[in-house]
């Protein structure tokens, strides 16, 4: 029966000294899916994502991967089953190249990367498949650059590129477009709207436009646990989810205009 | 080449790095030229001194600046290597110096590992405070040991002959050896800093939360490079021993693993060059002063400096000069 979801929650929680983060949460996320995860501040959702990513252990419930319990897996073997994080704050090796950083993450797979005794030309054949991922999120011109050097949208799109080398069939983003213009706002959409193709993408945002422009499933997280579940349409129309989310009604449906 | 735009394009990059290696080899070229004629020009045991300290000071490098991992017990592993190879060489006349030299090593590349898995659970100041309090203990351990001659250390170790054949008790020939031995110390070190290993170590440097996001078992990375430091520290230790004919408590205490704290950052940390910059610059210092009337204040003086170079120039010597030389040659 939960065969069908990719990602699966049942009864997660997290509690901190007492105090509750995030309280029996049972999430089911679908393949092939943009869900986001959405709420006011303080509602869990970073420690969700932190918890399904390993970051942290849970305190009780258990997390399934296509029907199977990986509550009790590490970080680093969460990220080899496929399932691949974004960061709030941009995650990129700043005195590293853009190419460098996408490098390192298809290098794993060679099965060299503990190999201090062989040049670093050996990851040269590497290159060309950097290249095409830089290119498909629109970096190339920019692939012998330090990465300290590229603009803040850029880098965000390089964690992308990044992401694309370990072919996730699931990809965390948090808050991907916290922190940007409008411009890069739009160019970031597009770029998850083109790679979540034949993948699944959960998604913490903040910024309501984009999750309606998105989104296929929207979980409301209020207080550490589940408020609302459904599409756009009927999540925004919840009277419980405007008063949870912005305290006031008529904010749900501006933010989505902004 | 006209007109140079600040605008880094792919091509510019590439050019700009072939001339970077380009710049680096040409230097390395010069500087081995320099360490071959050097005993021409200057007392070989000096340079011997320099040499020790300069390798040992690249071993904390490669933890410190290409790892980000700030050890402060690395004394233990400079005594290690020396006590072992100091004690083997003593008790075994019959023993080459080359084997000494290697059993010392091993033997701090197994302290490493051990002390190694313990302080890389930790991060942060408490990785060095791990650090520091293991180094602690092993100095304890060695003013308590029968084997190392307590506070007055081991004297009159034999320097014996290089493949039963060189004898080293000939200063010149023993500058050639440890000059040799720092060659390929410091090659591991740039073969490893230039590795697909060096790549991974530089992205959990740089962002330790996203390597682990991409799969990989950074504990694992960062334990193999605690241990290629330690152990080219045994290598920097034992070589000495050999050297001077002495292993003391000295190398031990907490002093010497501040001292290649200050020698890395005062020469640049996480350059090629810096730790070999500082290290001669530390120990040319306390030679000089020594012998001078100052000779009490060198402790004061040598803290000055590293006072004033962490407030000026922040890089060290060798990174101030790449910046300038970036700056003036794009």
């Amino acid at each position: 029966m939960s065969q069908q979801y990719v990602l699966e929650t049942r009864g997660l929680t997290k509690s901190f000294r007492g105090f509750t983060a995030v309280d029996g949460v049972d999430l089911k996320i679908t393949e092939g899916h943009i869900h986001a995860l959405i709420g006011p501040n303080g509602a869990g959702k970073t420690t969700v994502f932190n918890l399904l990513t390993k970051f942290l252990p849970p305190t009780r419930g258990d997390i399934l991967y296509r029907g199977k319990p990986i509550t009790r897996m590490r970080a680093n073997e969460i990220a080899r089953l496929g399932l691949v994080r974004s960061f709030q704050i941009s995650a990129v090796f700043g005195h590293m190249t853009a190419l460098e950083n996408v490098r390192v993450a298809l290098q794993r797979k060679l099965g060299t990367s503990f190999h201090f005794w062989k040049s670093e030309r050996s990851l040269e054949p590497l290159n060309q498949r950097a290249m095409e991922l830089l290119e498909e999120v629109g970096l190339a011109d920019v692939a012998d650059v330090l990465t300290v050097e590229l603009p803040y949208g850029r880098k965000r799109a390089l964690e992308v590129a990044t992401t694309l080398a370990l072919e996730p069939t699931v990809m965390l983003l948090d808050e991907p477009t916290q922190g940007m213009g409008a411009e890069d706002v739009d160019r970031i959409v597009a770029l998850i709207r083109r790679v979540s193709a034949g993948r699944t993408v959960l998604m913490v945002e903040h910024n309501l436009s984009v999750v309606s422009r998105l989104c296929d499933r929207i979980t409301v997280l209020a207080r550490g646990a589940v408020l609302a579940e459904g599409d756009y349409a009927s999540v925004s129309a919840d009277p419980a989810v405007r008063e949870a989310y912005m305290g006031s009604e008529a904010s749900v449906a501006e933010e989505a205009t902004t | 080449m006209t007109t140079t735009t600040t605008t880094a394009s792919p091509v510019a990059g590439k050019a700009r790095a072939r001339a970077a290696r380009r710049r680096r080899g040409m230097l390395l070229v010069a500087l081995l030229t320099l360490a071959l004629v050097a005993p021409l020009f200057a007392y070989p045991v000096f340079l011997m001194k320099v040499l020790c300290f300069a390798l040992f000071a690249c071993a904390f490098n490669l933890l410190l600046g290409f790892a980000g991992l700030l050890s402060f017990g690395h004394a233990a592993f400079l005594a290690t290597g020396g006590y072992v190879t100091g004690f083997l060489l003593s008790s075994y006349p019959g023993l080459t110096p080359e084997l000494g030299i290697i059993v010392g090593t091993v033997a701090a590349v197994i302290l490493g590992t051990l002390f190694g898995a313990l302080a890389i659970r930790r991060q942060g100041i408490y990785f060095a405070m791990v650090t520091l309090a293991l180094a602690q203990m092993m100095f304890f351990f060695y003013i308590q040991a029968p084997f190392t001659g307590g506070e007055d250390g081991l004297h009159g170790v034999p320097r014996g002959k290089l493949f039963g054949l060189i004898d080293l008790s000939n200063n010149l020939a023993m500058y050639y050896v440890v000059l040799a031995i720092f060659v390929i110390g410091f090659a591991i070190i740039q073969r490893t800093v230039h590795s697909p290993f060096g790549q991974v170590l530089k992205a959990i440097r740089e962002n330790e939360p996203r390597a682990v996001s991409l799969g990989y078992n950074v504990d694992a990375y960062k334990l193999v490079a605690f241990v290629l430091s330690a152990g080219l520290a045994g290598l920097a230790g034992a070589t000495k021993t050999v050297v001077f004919q002495l292993a003391s408590l000295t190398d031990a205490h907490w002093h010497m693993s501040g001292e290649v704290i200050l020698m890395t950052l005062v020469g640049g940390v996480g350059t090629l060059f810096g730790p070999l910059v500082g290290a001669g610059l530390v120990v040319s210092l306390q030679t000089q002063l020594a012998q001078s009337p100052l000779g009490n204040w060198v402790s004061v003086i040598l803290g000055a400096i590293f006072v004033l170079c962490v407030l000026s120039f922040r890089s060290g010597i060798v990174g101030e000069i790449q910046r300038m030389v970036r700056k003036n040659f794009k």
